[in-house]
């Protein structure tokens, strides 16, 4: 049986909390050891959002005494639909501040502990190695896989639930002889074949009925009661009520949790799921045409570089935001090649660097040698330069 | 036998949330069933025929990759076969990683709209 590490030396409970745990005190799967043992625990709730909500909510109810929280988001409307912590009048405000003063006015002898950041490889192991369970309620996969790593590598197990539409899944991973989230899947989908949930929608209760269960696990696992999902992977299909059981197994073979592990400390996610920042564009080169970065076209000009910048926007746009170029519509290009100097280095720019790419490669072909073409135009300009440009 | 079709490729199954199939072995199902629905195929095998390392397929509650003959297994009309695909959603998406995917995921979107997304860090 899965158990949390607890302290041996348990907490007494107040007269206070005596009377609010009363239910809990006269079950015998709880009782006041039980009670005891979850007023010594500390959970870390990763996401305050739909999974986070139900989650948060019903451990500072259960009495769970350290409850942290981690989170950089803000509350959005269109949140409200399933994060059922946050209130319309929290919009915009940040959704941990928002969630703890809820689990606060909740229950007051919870300590409410907020982390403030986007987990990462550089804090995982910091921010988890201070919880006893960690309950993974996050939106994306190279988190979903930080997660996973940082609890196998720190021995804590993981309440795990995830949401798609009418779909769920949930289960608890990294427990002593359980499988984890890579034994499951040991690869993440490449970016973009499985849709966010901001993409493929989501009923807004479905995060409820995965959030409680990632609470009754997390519950259990504190109380070292009952039989917890470790091993087996629960699927919610909301649109039928149906509740499907599957096995899993602990690979033998897992790079992380299995019997020689290649993985032994946190890793580049964003890189494992092939989200990794696009390279450097400086060396970049797109169909002939090498490609520059807004960056360093701002390094070559403040250089003193004497550059021959050619934008084929339409005037209308280059009234809206230029950075100085010589203006000629992309259509009127192979009319007036003769203002275009050939012995110079051309850079082309646009709005986005479409356009800007087929009139470089056309330059080319007409015996311009020397031709670059700014990656993402004025657009990219705009983001990473000049904030002051408009965008339009 | 009954294939259980997850949620996220519906959308490549004609919209059906499960598909009977007459088939002797777990490959043979997958072989009907996405000779029945070719764009299936795409998201679960590779271009070398190699089942995606994202998606599982269980026979009954049973994890393919662990049976002793795996996808040769031998399959009865009562049997269900479950296709089970990675799913990320806690569904408090960052406008930011939304952005992200939604870009990566419809590259027929402008190639401005496309550049905004990357051009964020995250």
């Amino acid at each position: 049986m899965a158990t949390a590490t607890v302290p041996v030396e348990l907490p007494e409970l107040t007269k206070d909390e005596l009377a609010r745990y009363s239910r809990h005190l006269i079950l015998p799967e709880v009782g006041e050891e039980g009670q005891r043992k979850l007023k010594a625990a500390r959970v870390l709730c990763v996401g305050a959002g739909g999974l986070g909500s139900p989650l948060s909510l019903y451990l500072a109810a259960a009495g769970v005494g350290t409850l942290g929280l981690v989170d950089f988001d803000v509350v959005d409307k269109s949140n409200l639909q399933r994060q059922i912590i946050h209130s319309t009048a929290d919009i915009g405000r940040k959704k941990l501040d928002s969630a703890a003063e809820k689990l606060e006015a909740l229950n007051p002898e919870v300590k409410v502990v907020k982390h403030d950041t986007l987990l990462s490889s550089a804090n995982a192991l910091d921010i988890l190695k201070d919880y006893d369970v960690i309950a993974d309620g996050t939106d994306n996969f190279p988190t979903r896989y930080l997660v996973n790593d940082a609890c196998v590598l720190l021995g804590k197990p993981n309440a795990y639930g995830s949401i798609f539409r009418f779909e769920g899944q949930a289960s608890v991973f990294a427990t002593a002889d359980g499988p984890c989230y890579r034994c499951l899947y040991p690869e993440p989908p490449p970016p973009g074949l499985v849709p966010s949930c901001a993409e493929g929608g989501v009923l807004g209760i479905l995060p409820g009925l995965v959030g409680v269960i990632q609470a009754t696990e997390t519950i259990k696992l504190i109380l070292g009661k009952g039989a917890t999902l470790a091993g087996r992977l629960l699927l919610v299909d909301a649109l039928n009520m149906r509740f499907r059981e599957l096995k899993l197994r602990k690979n033998p073979e897992c790079p992380v949790c299995g019997a020689h592990p290649t993985v032994t400390q946190l890793i580049d996610y964003q890189q494992f799921c092939g989200l990794a920042p696009a390279k450097k564009e400086e060396n970049a080169v797109k169909n002939g045409i090498p490609q520059i970065t807004v960056t360093e076209l701002k390094r070559r000009i403040e250089a003193g570089e004497d550059l021959f910048i050619l934008d084929v926007r339409e005037p209308f746009e280059y009234q809206i935001a230029n950075i100085g170029g010589k203006l000629i519509p992309q259509n009127e290009v192979p009319q007036r090649l003769g203002e275009i100097d050939r012995d110079r280095e051309i850079i082309v720019h646009c709005k986005g660097g479409v356009r800007s790419q087929r009139i470089a490669e056309f330059l080319k072909q007409s015996g311009y040698s020397e031709v670059v073409n700014v990656a993402g135009g004025i657009l990219a300009w705009s983001s990473e330069v000049d904030a002051t440009l408009p965008k339009y | 036998m009954t294939i259980y079709i997850p949620t996220p490729l519906r959308p490549y199954a004609a919209g059906k949330d499960a598909v009977d199939v007459n088939a002797g072995t777990v490959s043979g199902a997958l072989d009907e069933l996405t000779q029945t629905f070719p764009d299936l195929r795409k998201h679960l095998f590779t271009a070398e025929g190699k089942l995606r390392a994202f998606v599982n397929v269980y026979l009954n509650d049973e994890d393919i990759r662990y049976l002793p003959e795996k996808d040769a297994t031998a399959v009865s009309a009562g049997d269900t076969l479950s296709i089970v695909p990675s799913i990320a959603g806690g569904c408090q998406v960052s406008d930011r990683m939304n952005s992200f995917l939604w870009l990566t995921r419809f590259p027929t979107l402008s190639p401005e709209r496309r550049r905004k997304g990357r051009a964020r860090s995250w």
